[in-house]
């Protein structure tokens, strides 16, 4: 029978059923400072060892400073954290990216970029934005601390069966350098909603997937969970085997599963899913955020809606709308471009990759950051970090006024010293708008990294489309 | 895990759709590094004012409702982050029931390894639900809520349900299968194309 790409990874993982639950066996789990300790502390207590311990890597990213690294962290309880660990990976046995390690940055950056991160595989991680790794054609997903727990004792993860949602995205973008990934993704968010994808695996598919780059794919499938989704995936092409190919642990005879993947890891003709949504690319215009949920978006060129339009007749969402633009403080009907910003963000697991800063880049050579802008960079891994200082991106950047820094998840949630004010309003590439998230008080627009570039130079959004981005 | 008994409690009605787990628990709280104590972080930044003071007019803090078990909230709790600690607050703070229309599937599956039961009703029994001022009784074995001497019965997945009602502890039962855990892994030993 015809078979769904999801439908696929998913038998050939399935280590037990019972009644109607899967045991799933997990080939890659990713773990971070966060979410990790009490699983590990549960370990400990019931005298139980982790499994895989060659399938089990380890970074720290959420807690850590983006400032000098030579310096002490100067908050306890994220030191402690990052310590606790450091500690369990050594007792445990688990490689360990650490905050020195020329590989360390944001789990779902370094987990591809390592070649971690392999066709046809399952990943985890006590993440959300584990759908990232979807983008490579692997079913992957965010779990608690309990099922990290269960993952690092028995390499395996007991589910219902998701359903499966194809979105189809198709069509030619009016101008690529403007129009990215980010709006494309936060445009189907829009429109399906943050529930959308509930109890569901997306396939993205279409002729604008194809044209994608790997990291513009990567930006798709890690807002995946912001609709609702478990995952994100898009089936591996010439493009995936090209991304992957030399990465330091990908296998040895590499061609070799390439053909095997070429074979297998794709979704029969005549394969059915259970739901289904297109989205013609031709239509979308960059996108800002101005609620606080990542469906709260509209077109740049367009206004604050009032929450009778946002709602179109739901009451709970009118409700909603209403508290969202009181936090907010914005007046429905002002053009978006109108909104002035006091901060600009541009980083996260969505866009802080190399192709992501070389974008937004080009909007700030030679232009200075607008003088009640305070901006920052902040690339999402140390070999981030190095490629793009070895293309000079840190001088262009550092020299309109932006501050560089260290690689970690930074002011996408605030864990550490990088936060907004109460109050202050942000351009941030990052992936959730929600109350508090970059800082008690603030408030967040989501935006691509280019309209974060053009924000920071103009102090307000700007349509990148009248730019010239080429 | 505790054997989870039939809860009766008045209900804490949170009218809100879409609650992210970035308001359930702010970032602030992710940086401890044990399971317990979590309940007074609970919806932190919704419930005092920056001087630390209870603000007047957020449910949690209207004193009718201080012992209330079961959280009443509209669609899609639960969203957004993985964090736990979510969970682990709700559960500290006493509630050992959340009813809503829907949960995001994390969160959801989330409550079940911490002893706290997320049921999922029609649109029109949720309202029924919020316009109760009086205790309701939730019946996990029965799978019946009872609302005014009316019963309103409720789905759950037979797993959750076991697990639940017999307080077990999930890594223990899976081991119980690990010959087919053993057997998975010596097929991929053999296996031309390995990945784990």
């Amino acid at each position: 029978m015809a078979q769904t790409l999801f439908e696929k990874i998913w038998n050939s993982h399935v280590a037990d059923e019972q009644s109607g639950r899967w045991l799933l066996y997990i080939d890659r789990h990713l773990i971070h400072e966060v979410t990790s300790p009490q699983a590990f502390d549960g370990l400990r207590s019931n005298k139980r060892k982790v499994r895989r311990t060659d399938l089990t890597f380890a970074t720290v990213d959420h807690n850590v400073p983006t400032s000098d690294r030579s310096l002490p962290i100067v908050d306890q309880t994220s030191a402690m954290q990052i310590m606790a660990l450091e500690r369990n990976c050594k007792e445990f046995g688990i490689q360990l990216f650490d905050i020195h390690s020329p590989n360390q940055g944001i789990v779902h950056v370094i987990g591809p970029e390592l070649g971690i991160t392999l066709p046809g595989t399952t990943i985890v991680c006590g993440d959300s934005h584990t759908s990232t790794h979807g983008a490579f054609g692997s079913l992957a997903f965010g779990i608690g601390t309990s099922d990290v727990e269960h993952v690092l004792a028995t390499q395996c993860i007991w589910m219902e069966k998701p359903k499966t949602f194809e979105i189809k995205i198709e069509g030619k973008r009016r101008n690529p350098h403007a129009v990215t990934a980010k709006d494309i993704i936060l445009s189907i968010i829009k429109q399906i909603g943050t529930g959308g994808g509930v109890g569901t695996v997306i396939e993205y598919r279409g002729d604008t997937i194809s044209e994608l780059s790997m990291e513009q794919r990567m930006t798709i499938c890690n807002m995946s969970i912001e609709a609702g989704a478990r995952a994100g995936l898009i089936a591996p092409d010439e493009k995936t085997f090209q991304y992957l190919k030399g990465r330091k642990y990908v296998p040895k005879n590499y061609d070799e599963y390439v053909e095997y993947w070429c074979e297998n890891l794709k979704t029969d003709s005549g394969a059915k899913f259970d739901k289904s949504f297109t989205i013609q690319t031709d239509k979308i215009v960059p996108q800002v955020s101005w609620g606080t949920n990542p469906a709260m978006t509209v077109d740049v060129t367009g206004r604050v809606p009032s929450p009778e339009e946002h709602a179109k007749g739901n009451p709970d969402e009118e409700k909603a709308a209403a508290k969202a633009l009181q936090y907010m403080e914005l007046k429905p009907g002002i053009s978006i471009t109108d909104i002035s910003i006091d901060r600009v963000f541009i980083g996260s697991c969505t866009n802080s990759r190399l192709e992501d800063l070389i974008e937004a880049s080009k909007v700030v050579k030679g232009k200075k950051v607008s003088s009640k802008v305070r901006a920052m960079v902040v690339p999402g891994s140390q070999l981030v970090k190095k490629q793009a200082e070895e293309l000079g991106l840190d001088k262009i950047f550092k020299d309109s006024g932006f501050e560089w820094r260290e690689s970690g998840c930074s002011m996408c949630l605030g864990m550490n010293p990088d936060i907004l004010a109460s109050g202050e309003r942000c351009a941030s590439t990052s992936n959730r708008n929600f109350e508090g998230r970059q800082g008690f008080g603030g408030r967040t627009h989501l935006v691509s990294p280019v309209m974060a570039a053009a924000a920071a130079i103009n102090g307000h959004f700007v349509d990148v489309q009248d730019l010239d981005l080429n | 895990m505790k054997p989870f008994g039939i809860v009766r409690s008045i209900v804490t009605p949170l009218d809100s759709v879409n609650i992210d787990t970035d308001q359930i628990v702010p970032k602030q709280f992710l940086k401890l590094i044990q399971k317990s104590g979590f309940g007074q972080y609970l919806f932190f930044d919704w419930r005092y004012e920056k001087d630390g003071k209870p603000k007047k007019d957020f449910v949690l803090n209207d004193l009718q409702y201080k012992n209330s078990k079961i959280l009443l909230v509209r669609d899609n709790f639960g969203c957004g982050s993985s964090r736990e600690h979510a969970v682990w607050a709700l559960q500290d703070y006493g509630f050992q029931v959340i009813v809503s229309t829907s949960f995001a599937d994390i969160f959801y599956s989330n409550c079940f390894k911490n002893g706290v039961l997320p049921i999922r009703v029609n649109e029109q029994t949720l309202q029924k639900l919020f316009s109760t001022k009086s205790e309701i009784e939730v019946d996990l074995e029965r799978q019946i809520i009872w609302v005014n001497a009316i019963t309103i019965p409720f789905d759950i997945e037979a797993h959750w349900k076991k697990v639940l009602l017999e307080g077990l502890d999930d890594i223990a039962v899976t081991l119980k299968h690990e010959d087919k855990i053993l057997k998975y892994e010596k097929a991929q030993e053999n296996s031309k194309f390995r990945i784990s």
